[in-house]
């Protein structure tokens, strides 16, 4: 399934631009970065769960914030994408 | 139903592969070229000189990524291998049947008759889809090698001893193969048949061929370690040191479907063009950087097509063809299944 990461983590606080290395690490873990601060992430439920509770380990939730969209099995259907930052079709021809 | 994960070719002169995080990154040149999470991944496949991390070989050994290094022409070189895992109750299996005849003549029969099958759907489908464009002479012929085939099929399923199969195969490979430039029909002349020939293919078709095979090749390997078989022990192809036999037994029910077709449509559509490929000094032909890479694109397009799986009577994409074959051998070896029924496509 395909799954939609945003966070929201506020730098200014103490320990901030630790928790948005490690919260944008996690992320990168499981899926692509298709904007500053928004991850689509292809996962299978499993890993879905340990995804989940990773990033929701490593944020501050006083001061942070996370939003997951649930795409869907047909979720590459419901983008789309238009201007610069092109991204990868990573179920698509892989060729370096 | 097992998900079709992604494999990635890496074709760039002197790139540099390295695990960041959980990614693989692929650099050339001191820049990345791109990265892709390791967990959609089931293979990676490198051709020219390419150079792996340590980190990254030890991260697709214990997640069980077929790793391998490949010449330009698709040649095996090398693959990283992990500690031995899977089952060995299963592998132990498949040793004791592989060396006990009466058990293992009905797997290898199996699969030569799936093989003649398959080749004979190749030829009908060829028919069908362009017989009007043939000469009355060349439709007979293509009509003999077609009811030859349909006949060495049902030969080899009453076969009793493995040379007795072997030489059945020969024959089909010789049928069929003498049929296939007919099948070619808008060839140019440089995209011609002049009869199986590798190490080294001696004319472009050929050439083709024996890359699509190399690259079923790997897939077969993958499945087989997949289930935790050895891909080494087969029971159609005799043990040699190096050899995977029991991919390349896999393979052979596989090749006319997967590898054969994808290279007549190709050269027929115009996919393919005669300068993808190369002529070296010795007449040697292999395929350009371009050419390889058109290729590849067209294989993992094909790879996602989905068929209905004629024994499991479900539709799965034909990259997981080689799995579910791997899975059905691996049920009738632990005794599952009371014979592996090999995949003959309709």
């Amino acid at each position: 399934m395909l799954m939609l990461v945003t966070y929201d983590v506020s730098t200014s606080s103490p320990g901030g631009s630790r928790r948005l290395r490690r919260v944008a690490r996690a992320c990168l873990d499981f899926g692509q970065r298709v904007q500053n601060s928004v991850f689509e992430c292809e996962v299978d439920p499993a890993q879905w769960v340990a995804l989940r509770a990773r990033l929701i380990a490593e944020i501050d939730e006083k001061e942070d914030s996370l939003r997951f969209y649930r795409l869907g099995a047909e979720g590459k259907r419901r983008i789309e994408h238009i201007g610069a930052k092109p991204v990868l079709d990573l179920d698509g021809p892989l060729l370096f | 139903m097992r998900r079709l994960l992604n494999t990635i070719y890496v074709t760039s002169e002197d790139a540099w592969l390295r695990k960041d995080g959980e990614n693989l990154v692929v650099e050339a040149d001191g820049k990345e070229r791109g990265r892709a999470p390791l967990h959609a991944l089931e293979g990676v496949v490198c051709f020219n000189r390419t150079g792996a991390s340590p980190a990254l070989m030890a991260a697709c050994a214990e997640k069980a990524i077929t790793l391998s290094f490949l010449t330009p022409e698709g040649r095996f070189q090398a693959r990283v291998e992990g500690a031995q895992t899977g089952n060995v109750l299963l592998r132990r299996a498949q040793y004791r049947m592989a060396d006990d005849p009466s058990r293992s003549v009905p797997i290898v029969r199996g699969i030569v008759t799936a093989k003649a099958a398959n080749q004979r759907t190749v030829l009908l489908r060829a028919l069908r889809d362009h017989g009007e464009k043939l000469e009355t002479p060349q439709r007979k012929a293509f009509e003999d090698a077609e009811a030859r085939l349909g006949r060495i099929a049902r030969r080899t399923a009453e076969a009793e001893t493995i040379d007795v199969i072997r030489g059945f195969e020969g024959e089909a490979a010789n049928v069929y193969f003498g049929v296939f430039d007919a099948m070619l029909h808008a060839a140019p002349r440089e995209l011609r048949f002049g009869g199986r020939s590798r190490r080294p293919p001696l004319d472009r078709v050929n050439a083709l061929l024996s890359f699509l095979y190399a690259m079923l090749g790997h897939d077969c390997r993958s499945a087989l370690e997949g289930v935790g078989l050895d891909p080494q022990v087969g029971f159609l192809h005799t043990d040699r040191p190096g050899r995977a036999s029991l991919a390349l037994d896999l393979m052979e029910e596989l090749r006319p479907v997967l590898a054969d077709r994808l290279a007549l449509t190709m050269i027929n559509r115009g996919q393919i063009k005669a300068r993808d490929f190369v002529v070296d000094a010795g007449g040697a032909i292999s395929l350009t950087e371009d050419g390889r890479k058109l290729v590849l694109i067209a294989w993992q397009e094909r790879k996602k097509r989905e068929l209905r799986h004629p024994f499991l009577g479900e539709s799965a994409a034909m990259g997981l063809v080689a799995h579910l074959q791997a899975r059905l051998l691996s049920r009738h070896l632990r005794g599952d299944l009371d014979g592996y029924p090999p995949f003959i496509w309709r």
